[in-house]
């Protein structure tokens, strides 16, 4: 596809928006924030900025292939991958939209994060986050980790179903 | 001395050291979710040492990577704090020095937010996040075993008691840290007395008792290591050693 190339950086967005996040398939890479900033020259060279969610997210390097490849399979031969660190990823970038795909995966989509001034609080202050599946706040944290970095696990007394929150960060 | 570039060793080896131990855990966690706990903040403070070590590399411009940092330094090259190379021992104990740690790691990270040196501010700004609920996870555990059953406030007070005269390296400020102070970030030398109010805190809640200081022990900033680093390294080094250069 040799057109994708002659056409803007939003082409260069547009080819992105088709790879899944490898954890969290639910959400493209650009959804989830992960790809910052794209640059296109005239001669067709494209730089794309890539920040991680998490410091020792396991999938960087899978996700940084995956960008190469799709883009040389959509003309783009010269690409060019930058890592940064600055701003920080937060999930207040998920918008609303991107929520409600978690949430029908099956994920709580996180809250808005909030600045904690107690290092250490009382277990028992813990949010509730609502049942992916009833809707239900009588929910328990087990475990702010859980099968990725990006993960808390929760209980559902209503309908005693474990799920998982995207944690807020 | 570039007072950079060893500033940012310690930080790289003190969560590249820590990381590895808490990987020890990964398949003999008390219970599933704590094995998961401690492998995912083994994987934070891994991947945060490899970013500080990433930029030490560059920092120093020999052409060393943060992997040429981590597989092919010695023990005496290591600028780890003791505490985080000590073995793990039960359940308890890693508890009660991951709490330690963290809370010192996160007012650390948060001071760092504001170096002058605009890619090591993005590290810690990120890395601090991470920091956050690593304490909560930590201090929760350290108030559930403290104000528990007989037997886990027995450990973790022998924990506290053991691990105590390793907290002094973490809070005495040498000339690198001076100079960091200076140079690096503001407020990074002085944490004493905000880490003690936080650990005080904690301890006091966890119905446990703050050991009285004594004996500190010191020479971890300096390559002067306890037996462990070696056996450590050991394991941790071997297959780039074995295969230098391997990639998968």
């Amino acid at each position: 596809m040799v057109s994708g190339a002659s056409a803007g950086p939003d082409s260069v967005l547009e080819v992105l928006r088709g790879i899944p996040d490898p954890e969290v398939p639910a959400l493209d890479i650009v959804e989830l924030g992960i790809v910052r900033r794209v640059e296109l020259t005239s001669d067709g060279a494209v730089t794309v900025e890539v920040t991680p969610t998490y410091s020792g997210c396991p999938a960087m390097s899978m996700i940084e292939q995956e960008i190469v490849a799709a883009l040389r399979a959509n003309g783009y031969d010269q690409v060019e991958l930058r890592t940064v660190y600055s701003p920080a990823w937060t999930t207040d970038w998920l918008s609303d939209a991107a929520r409600a795909k978690l949430k029908a995966y099956g994920i709580a989509p996180p809250g808005h994060t909030i600045a904690e001034q107690v290092l250490v609080p009382l277990i028992s202050s813990v949010r509730h986050a609502a049942c992916p599946y009833c809707g239900s706040a009588n929910t328990e944290r087990k475990s702010e980790f859980g099968s990725t970095a990006c993960k808390a696990i929760h209980y559902c007394h209503h309908c005693r179903q474990p799920f998982e929150e995207f944690k807020a960060i | 001395m570039d007072v950079l570039f060893e500033y940012l060793l310690r930080l790289g080896d003190d969560r590249l050291v820590l990381g590895h131990r808490l990987s020890e855990w990964c398949g003999h966690g008390p219970v599933l979710e704590e094995d998961i706990a401690l492998a995912n903040v083994a994987l934070d403070l891994i991947g945060q040492a490899s970013r500080f070590l990433g930029l030490a590399g560059r920092v120093e411009g020999k052409g060393r990577d943060e992997d040429a940092l981590a597989y092919f330094r010695d023990v005496i090259d290591y600028r780890n704090v003791k505490l985080v190379e000590l073995p793990n021992g039960d359940f308890g104990r890693t508890i009660v020095r991951q709490f330690l740690f963290d809370a010192w790691s996160v007012l650390l990270l948060e001071r760092l937010q504001q170096a002058t040196h605009a890619e090591l501010a993005g590290i810690a700004a990120k890395a601090c996040k991470e920091a956050r609920y690593h304490v909560r996870h930590s201090g929760e555990w350290v108030l559930r075993l403290g104000d528990g059953t007989e037997e886990s406030h027995r450990r973790a007070q022998t924990a506290l008691d053991e691990l105590w005269p390793y907290t002094g390296e973490m809070l005495a400020a040498d000339e690198v840290d001076r100079a960091a102070a200076g140079a690096v970030a503001p407020g990074v030398a002085a944490l004493e007395p905000a880490w003690r109010e936080v650990v005080s805190d904690v301890v006091r809640r966890a119905t446990l008792t703050l050991p009285a200081d004594g004996f500190m022990h010191s020479g971890g900033r300096q390559g002067r290591h306890t037996e462990h680093l070696g056996h450590l390294l050991d394991e941790m080094q071997i297959l780039a050693r074995s295969h230098p250069g391997a990639t998968w």
